[in-house]
């Protein structure tokens, strides 16, 4: 086998920069959802959650081509966006993030959720008797408890992010060294006569990635339980 | 003054609570479990809105449903110490004692962080987490927690029913030196009886969610009401006396009551204290003339001033002991016997030893702030 060669290492470093960007984009956002289907009441609710979900059961394919849709050239929310902030989704590595962002977001709202509902209420009850108000209970009490199930889901979110496959390639393309990130470069290399050799080896980088990604989500979990003495 | 009146609807039951009761002292909510005292001092705190009613602290009115006013709980400056302490797990002893100090910033601090580590004995807990600590040093952090937070009202929901007996006694006495040495006022929810005894200084009896009585603890120690909360061997008149002498070698204090003197089993009271002793209604005895010859080392002469039937056949009798009024649980047949009826001269014997285990300090401490 050749050494590694610079395609590989291409596509790893887009792997990880599209896997970055998405959870940084989806973290803020999947605590507030998460936040809204845990403590609000309003009519809707179950819709909302089921839409939320929408991206585990649909093919990502159909993702991928709904933000083409709503995102693409023609579109007015794509014209919007390029006109006033001059910003261009399809085709670019910042729109391989968002596809990766909207499909691993039920990922990352599911655990942030679950430690949610995890956090006693009644701790925030007493940090109200004690002077906080709303956002600053939140901040300090709240988050801080919450912690461990946003660390697992960002990290899961991150792992699951690295291989994001039909919807990149449907609403990015596979353009080497901007969307091509590793699962992209591994379908293009089997589609190859002589590829074997490296889907082979871009198939273990894969597997070695995603493997130190959940391992690497359980050993931080662990660690800030029992920074918080549990 | 703390004023209280409140409606709830629970689908359980209905609370309709009303009392004024003087601060600063011990409040003590007294009554069964599911007899609504959680609830109240949830509404109390701003926690749980009532349906209707106001909260008046001193001159401030907390809630008033008809005007519309509910001041959020983090703005009513009222501490809180709950049944399972609720210490914050990620932060140690003393991040959870500052939390509610550094939101304290608009008002002075009375309350000191030394002041209140030295108090209730944290020194060496201030850098454990909550996880680490016993329930009673749990309970003690919680207590300082919600000191510091500068409180103009402290509740207490059962801050000691999570605890073992001997964890109590651990908690207890730092309980009665909050009481002795801060002059703020504590609204005390318990089931126990002994712990009321202890502490309060204001008895607010709760039963299905409604006040049966409410007054001073001496007072209500006397009510029927509170015979059909507390287990009949657990009734008897709680009295209140200043040390005139102590007899260290045998154990013995005597006691100022009203015009009499009363000679009760108790250790290291210094002449001069204040202290409270429940005379069990089972313990004393009744005769119609002087006795010499028995070992009982108190006979107090009073008037009959009520005789009240009760079941299995016997009777419990108001003794009017010149001032106090000592209750006095006797057979039905020596009542007969001994033909007592209102307006009868009796002595009430009272031995000094029974009166163990029920001789507290109450305001020992000389008061440390006017």
């Amino acid at each position: 086998m050749e050494p590694v060669s610079s395609a590989e290492l291409e596509a790893l470093r887009l792997s990880l920069e599209v896997a970055t960007r998405s959870v940084a984009f989806s973290l803020p956002l999947a605590v507030l959802v998460a936040w809204i289907l845990t403590r609000a009441r309003f009519p809707g609710r179950t819709l909302f959650d089921a839409f939320v979900h929408l991206p585990l059961v649909l093919p990502p394919v159909a993702v991928g081509y709904v933000l083409l849709l709503l995102l693409g050239a023609q579109a007015p929310l794509g014209r919007w966006l390029q006109a006033g902030f001059g910003v261009h989704l399809p085709f670019t590595t910042a729109g391989a993030a968002l596809a990766t962002a909207v499909m691993t977001f039920p990922l990352m709202v599911r655990a942030v959720r679950l430690s949610l509902e995890n956090v006693d209420r009644g701790l925030e009850a007493a940090a109200c008797t004690l002077g906080a108000g709303p956002l600053d209970r939140f901040l300090t009490i709240t988050l801080p408890l919450m912690l461990p199930g946003i660390l697992a889901g960002a990290v899961t979110a991150f792992a699951a992010g690295l291989g994001e496959f039909g919807a990149v390639i449907t609403f990015a393309a596979n353009i080497p060294g901007v969307t091509r990130t590793l699962p992209l470069a591994l379908y293009t290399a089997m589609q190859s006569p002589d590829g074997d050799p490296l889907a082979l080896r871009l198939a273990i980088l894969s597997f070695v990635l995603g493997l130190a990604g959940l391992l690497l989500a359980e050993l931080l979990v662990r660690r800030v339980r029992r920074l918080l003495g549990r | 003054m703390l004023r209280v009146s409140l409606l709830k609807r629970r689908p359980e039951f209905t609370l309709t609570a009303s009392f004024a009761a003087p601060t600063p002292g011990v409040i003590a909510l007294f009554g069964r479990s599911g007899s609504g005292k959680t609830t109240l001092i949830e509404m109390i705190a701003g926690l749980l809105p009532p349906d209707e009613g106001q909260v008046q602290l001193g001159g401030t009115v907390l809630t008033d449903t008809r005007a519309r006013i509910a001041v959020a709980p983090e703005r009513r400056r009222i501490g809180y110490v709950f049944q399972d302490s609720r210490l914050f797990p990620h932060l140690t002893a003393a991040g959870n004692l500052r939390y509610g100090l550094k939101r304290a910033r608009s008002v002075p601090h009375a309350i000191r962080f030394e002041e209140v580590v030295d108090l209730l004995g944290l020194a060496s807990l201030l850098h454990r987490r909550p996880h680490q600590l016993s329930g009673g040093e749990r309970q003690r952090v919680a207590l300082g927690r919600a000191l510091l937070s500068q409180p103009q009202l402290l509740l207490l929901d059962e801050p000691l029913a999570a605890l073992d007996v001997a964890r109590r006694e651990e908690v207890l006495p730092y309980l009665e030196r909050l009481r002795d040495w801060l002059s703020i006022p504590m609204v005390y929810v318990s089931h126990q009886f002994e712990e009321v005894l202890r502490l309060a200084t204001y008895l607010v009896l709760l039963e299905e969610g409604r006040v049966l009585a409410a007054g001073p603890v001496g007072e209500i120690s006397l009510r029927s009401e509170l015979r059909s909360i507390l287990a009949p061997d657990l009734v008897g008149s709680v009295i209140e006396g200043l040390v005139t002498g102590v007899d260290a070698a045998g154990g013995t204090a005597d006691l100022a009551i009203g015009s009499g003197k009363l000679q009760v089993s108790l250790r290291d009271v210094p002449v001069g204290a204040r202290v409270r002793v429940q005379l069990l209604a089972r313990d004393i005895i009744l005769a119609t003339q002087p006795i010499e010859g028995l070992s009982v080392r108190n006979a107090l002469l009073g008037t009959v001033t009520e005789v009240t039937p009760e079941m299995q056949a016997s009777v419990l009798i108001k003794v009017d002991v010149g001032g106090p009024i000592v209750l006095a649980r006797i057979t039905e047949g020596a009542r007969a016997a001994l033909r007592l009826a209102p307006g009868d001269a009796v002595w009430a014997l009272v031995k000094a030893v029974s009166t163990r285990g029920h001789a507290f300090r109450l305001f020992g401490a000389p008061a440390r702030r006017a």
